[in-house]
C-alpha cells in the first residue's frame, strides 16, 4: 500500500508537475535555436550565441527576481522602471558624488531593496492588491529617477570606466561578465527558493495564504521579504543595464517588467501563484531573447516581431491551462 | 475512559439577528469519541468553533484539563492542546505532505531546509499514527481521504490531546472512512479525546462512546452511544413541536407536468435522480447539507457543466446546456446564496428587476426602453410589498428579506413556469420569512410549479404539497404532505446505501410512497 501509493504519485508528479512545463519550454527553446540555424544562415554562429546570452541578461535577472513574486500570487509590475531609479542612485553616488565604484554598486543594489520594502510594506500592510500597489511603484520609480537625476543621463564613461571595463569585459569564454552575474544571481534564487524556508513560504503563500497564515508562519513579514528579494534582482538588472550603455537612462525600463512577467510564465510560473521555478525563468528568458534574436538576424521587421513575441506568451499560457485542465 | 479533558458550561453566543448557542454544554474526557450531533444550524460547528478560539463566546466558562481557560485565537488553542479540523481543509496543495505538516517549525541546517529531517519525521508520525502516506507526496495529488489524515497528522504532531473533527466522514467513500475510523480508534487507544461531529446517525454506532445532542443551539442531552437507538436519537434531534400552519394543498392536484427529469446523474453527488412536478404545486426538497440538492437543482439548471440524464418540460425532452437554455425553457434558479449569485448588488432594485429578461425591454440594437422597465420594476415593488425608498435605491443597502424578494421579482418579469428556490428563507427574519411563504402560495396558486430546497424541517412540513428526501446524492423517498413527518424526513434523509442495505434494524421500516 505504501509503496503503491508513493510510486503512484511519484509518476502522477512527473507527467504533471512543473517540470513538464519547464520541459516544453526547454523544447521549445532547442527547436527555436534549431530552427533558426537551419533557416538563418548568420545566426549558428558563436557570436551570435554569445549575442543572445548578452541580451538576456537584464531580462533574467528581472524575470529571476518577479518570480518570487509571482509563486506568492503577487506580481511586480515596478521592476523594469525600477532599473532607472536603480541605476540613476548608482549613477548619482558614484559619478556625481564622485564616491568610489562599489558604493555606487551598493546604492544601486540598496535603491532596489528599498523599492521591494516599499511595496512589500503596501501590499502586506497596507493591504493594497500587489497589481496597484507596483503600478503605483512604477510610476514613482520612474518618477524619481528623472527627479533625481533632472531627466537627464549620467555617463559613468569619463569618472567611472571601470564599471563597463569589468561588467561588459570578457574573461571567460568570450561571454561578458555580466551574463555571469545573472547566472551567479540565479544560482542565489534558486537556493533561496528551494532550499531555504523563505522559498517554502513562498510557494506556500501562493498555495493557500490562509492555511499558511493559520499555521503560524508570519505571512506578512515573508511577503515582504518576497519583494525585497526581487528588488534586489532590480538593483542588479541596473547594474547590468548602466553597465551596457555605461551611463543611467532615467526614462529606461517602461515595458520591461513585461519582458520579465512573460519569461516566467512561459517558464512554467503561474500566475495564480504556488507554482514556479528559476530554471524554467531562465528558460523563458533565454527563449524570448533567442526568439527576438533569430527574428532579427533573419531580417523580420519589428513590428512583427512583438506579434511572434505575443502569441508565443498566449501559447504557453494556453498550453499549461489545457495541462491543468488535463489533471482535473 | 480518562481524566476530563474538556469541560464547557453555559456557552452562549449571538450573531447578528441570531442566537446560535443557548446555554450550551459539552465535556470530552481521555480516551473517548465523542460524536456531537444535531441538525443543520443546532449549534454543534459553533460549539466547537468556540472552543478552538476561532469565535469568541459571550457567556459561560471552558475548562481545559479542569482549569479554567480563555481562548482568544486559534493560537491559544493550539497551545492548550486543542486542534480542529474543518470541513473545508486549510492545507497548501502545492507543498509535499510533510511540507505541510512541518510547515512554520522545519527542521534546519543553518540558513538551509534540511529536507531529509523533514520527511523522515514525518515518516515517523505516520508510523506512531499507524497512518499510510507518503511523506513525499504533493498535497494537491492526493485524495481527500488522504489530505485529511494529513490534516490529523498535522493536528497530532502539535501534541493535541483533544482532536475535534467536524463532518469528516461527509467526503469520503466507505473503505476511506473505514480507515478513518481504524485511526480514530488508535488515537482513542492512545489518550486522546476525540469530537466527531456528524449529520451520519448511523455511523455513530461504530465509531463513538458517547453521543451529545443539540437543538437550536442548546444542549439536550448526553447518552452512551452502546445504551442508546438511532430512533432514540434522531427524536432528540428533531424534538421540535412548533407546528405553525398545514401546507394549503391544492384542490385539484392532478395538473399537467411542467417539469420531469429522469435518471439525472452527475458526479456523486447526483445520483440516478428522478422526479416530476405539476403545475400550482410546491415541492419541497429536504435532505442534510451535503445530501445534493442544491447539486440536483444546479444540474437541472445547467449552472456547472451538465450532467446526464433527461429532462422533460410539458413533456417534450429538451436539451439544457446552460442556464441561458433553461430559461428560455421557462426555468428559473434561486440561489441559496443571493449575494453571489442572484444579485447584482451594487445595481438599483430596477436594474436588478429587469436583469433576467433584458431581451423584452430592449430593441434590436440593444436600446433599453428604460419607461417600460421602470414601470415593470414599480409595478413588483408594490405587488410584492419590496420596502425600498424608491426603485433607485441600491440592492446591497435593502435588508436581507427584500432582498429575496428582488431576487424573485427580477424571476417573476422572466415569467418562468418553473421557479427553484434555493432556501428561500436562510439569513432571512421571521416577519420576513412568513412574507416570503405567502408569496410562494401565491405563486403556486397562479399556476407556477416550485421548487423549494430547505435544510429547517418545519419549514419544509409547513410549505411543501410533497416532499423529496435525498441522501447522498439519491432520492431516498416521497412524502406526501399528509404523510410527513420531522422524524420520517430524518429517517430518510440519514438512509445511506450501506444502511439500508446491510443493516435494516438502525434504520427503521416505514411505508414510505416512493417513486
Amino acid at each position: 500500500m505504501q509503496t503503491t501509493m508513493a510510486s503512484t504519485s511519484r509518476i502522477r508528479s512527473l507527467a504533471s508537475g512543473e517540470s513538464l512545463q519547464r520541459l516544453l519550454a526547454l523544447g521549445a527553446l532547442v527547436i527555436l535555436l534549431l530552427f533558426f540555424s537551419v533557416i538563418a544562415p548568420n545566426f549558428a554562429s558563436l557570436e551570435n550565441y554569445r549575442n543572445i546570452l548578452t541580451a538576456t541578461a537584464s531580462n533574467g535577472l528581472l524575470a529571476t527576481g518577479v518570480t518570487f513574486a509571482i509563486i506568492t500570487g503577487g506580481i511586480d509590475l515596478s521592476i523594469g522602471t525600477g532599473t532607472a531609479f536603480t541605476s540613476v542612485a548608482m549613477g548619482i553616488v558614484a559619478v556625481n558624488w564622485g564616491l568610489p565604484l562599489p558604493l555606487g554598486l551598493l546604492a544601486g543594489l540598496a535603491s532596489g531593496g528599498l523599492v521591494g520594502l516599499v511595496n512589500g510594506l503596501l501590499i502586506a500592510k497596507a493591504k493594497l492588491p500587489p497589481f496597484i500597489a507596483t503600478l503605483g511603484m512604477l510610476y514613482v520609480t520612474l518618477g524619481m529617477a528623472q527627479v533625481l537625476s533632472d531627466v537627464h543621463p549620467i555617463y559613468f564613461t569619463d569618472p567611472q570606466p571601470a564599471l563597463q571595463d569589468f561588467f561588459m569585459g570578457k574573461p571567460i569564454a568570450g561571454i561578458p561578465n555580466i551574463v555571469w552575474v545573472m547566472f551567479a544571481g540565479a544560482a542565489v534564487a534558486w537556493v533561496l527558493l528551494n532550499k531555504t524556508v523563505l522559498g517554502r513560504y513562498t510557494f506556500a503563500i501562493g498555495s493557500n495564504e490562509e492555511a499558511t497564515r493559520l499555521s503560524g508562519v508570519n505571512v506578512d513579514r515573508w511577503k515582504i521579504a518576497v519583494y525585497v528579494v526581487g528588488g534586489l534582482f532590480v538593483g542588479l538588472a541596473g547594474i547590468v543595464l548602466a553597465s551596457r550603455s555605461a551611463s543611467a537612462q532615467p526614462s529606461q525600463g517602461m515595458g520591461y517588467e513585461l519582458n520579465a512577467i512573460a519569461a516566467a510564465v512561459i517558464g512554467g510560473t503561474s500566475l495564480a501563484g504556488g507554482e514556479g521555478s528559476i530554471v524554467g525563468t531562465l528558460i523563458g528568458a533565454f527563449l524570448i531573447s533567442t526568439l527576438s534574436t533569430g527574428l532579427s538576424v533573419d531580417n523580420v521587421p519589428q513590428q512583427f516581431q512583438y506579434v511572434i513575441t505575443g502569441l508565443v506568451v498566449i501559447g504557453a499560457v494556453w498550453l499549461d491551462i489545457l495541462r491543468r485542465r488535463g489533471r482535473s | 475512559m480518562g481524566e476530563l479533558l474538556v469541560e464547557m458550561t453555559g456557552i452562549s453566543k449571538s450573531f447578528p439577528g441570531v442566537h446560535a448557542l443557548d446555554d450550551a454544554r459539552f465535556e470530552l474526557r481521555a480516551g473517548e469519541v465523542h460524536a456531537l450531533v444535531g441538525e443543520n444550524g443546532a449549534g454543534k460547528s459553533t460549539l466547537m468553533k468556540v472552543l478552538t478560539g476561532i469565535y469568541k463566546r459571550d457567556a459561560g466558562s471552558i475548562k481545559v484539563k479542569g482549569v479554567e481557560v480563555d481562548v482568544p485565537n486559534p493560537k491559544a488553542a493550539q497551545d492548550l492542546g486543542l486542534a480542529i479540523i474543518h470541513q473545508e481543509l486549510n492545507l497548501m496543495g502545492h507543498l509535499t505532505v510533510a511540507q505541510n505538516i512541518f510547515i512554520g517549525r522545519e527542521p534546519r541546517h543553518g540558513p538551509l531546509l534540511d529536507e531529509k529531517a523533514l520527511n523522515r519525521k514525518a515518516a515517523q508520525l505516520f508510523e506512531e499514527l499507524h497512518i499510510n502516506l507518503d511523506a513525499t507526496a504533493k498535497v494537491a495529488n492526493l485524495a481527500v481521504a488522504q489530505q485529511q489524515m494529513v490534516e490529523i497528522a498535522k493536528a497530532l504532531s502539535l501534541n493535541s490531546d483533544v482532536l475535534i473533527m467536524d463532518e469528516p466522514t461527509a467526503a469520503l467513500t466507505e473503505t476511506e472512512i473505514d480507515e478513518l475510523f481504524r485511526i480514530t480508534r488508535h488515537l482513542r487507544e492512545r489518550g486522546h479525546g476525540i469530537v466527531h461531529i456528524s449529520h451520519r446517525l448511523e455511523e455513530l454506532k461504530r465509531i463513538s462512546d458517547r453521543v451529545t445532542v443539540m437543538r437550536d443551539g442548546r444542549y439536550i442531552d448526553t447518552v452512551p452511544t452502546a445504551d442508546t437507538t438511532i430512533g432514540q436519537i434522531i427524536s432528540m434531534m428533531v424534538g421540535r413541536t412548533i407546528f405553525e400552519a398545514a401546507p394549503e394543498i391544492p384542490e385539484n392536484p392532478d395538473q399537467e407536468v411542467v417539469l420531469e427529469v429522469r435518471h439525472l446523474n452527475r458526479g456523486r453527488q447526483v445520483r440516478d435522480v428522478s422526479f416530476q412536478l405539476r403545475r400550482g404545486e410546491i415541492l419541497g426538497v429536504a435532505g442534510l447539507v451535503g445530501a445534493g440538492r442544491t447539486e440536483v437543482m444546479r444540474a437541472v439548471f445547467a449552472a456547472d457543466k451538465p450532467g446526464s440524464g433527461q429532462i422533460l418540460v410539458k413533456g417534450t425532452p429538451v436539451v439544457i446546456r446552460n442556464p441561458g437554455d433553461a430559461v428560455s425553457h421557462g426555468i428559473a434558479y434561486l440561489s441559496e446564496d443571493r449575494k453571489r449569485y442572484g444579485l447584482a448588488l451594487g445595481m438599483d432594485v430596477e436594474v436588478n428587476t429587469v436583469l433576467a429578461s433584458f431581451g423584452r425591454f430592449t430593441n434590436r440594437f440593444g436600446w433599453v426602453h428604460s419607461k417600460a422597465a421602470r414601470a415593470a420594476a414599480l409595478q413588483l415593488v408594490e405587488t410584492l410589498a419590496i420596502k425600498t425608498p424608491g426603485i433607485g435605491q441600491r440592492v446591497k443597502n435593502l435588508s436581507g428579506g427584500n432582498q429575496q424578494k428582488v431576487v424573485i421579482a427580477k424571476w417573476l418579469t422572466a415569467d418562468t413556469d418553473v421557479l427553484i428556490f434555493d432556501e428561500p428563507t436562510r439569513g432571512i427574519d421571521v416577519g420576513a420569512k412568513s412574507e416570503i411563504y405567502k408569496l410562494l402560495n401565491d405563486l403556486a396558486r397562479r399556476g407556477k410549479a416550485v421548487i423549494m430546497i430547505s435544510s429547517e424541517l418545519p419549514e419544509i412540513l409547513r410549505m411543501s404539497h410533497r416532499i423529496l428526501v435525498m441522501c447522498e446524492g439519491r432520492i431516498t423517498g416521497e412524502l406526501s404532505a399528509a404523510e410527513a413527518t420531522q422524524e420520517r424526513i430524518m429517517t430518510l434523509a440519514t438512509q445511506r446505501e450501506s444502511v439500508a442495505a446491510a443493516s435494516p434494524e438502525t434504520t427503521p421500516a416505514l411505508s414510505v410512497g416512493a417513486n
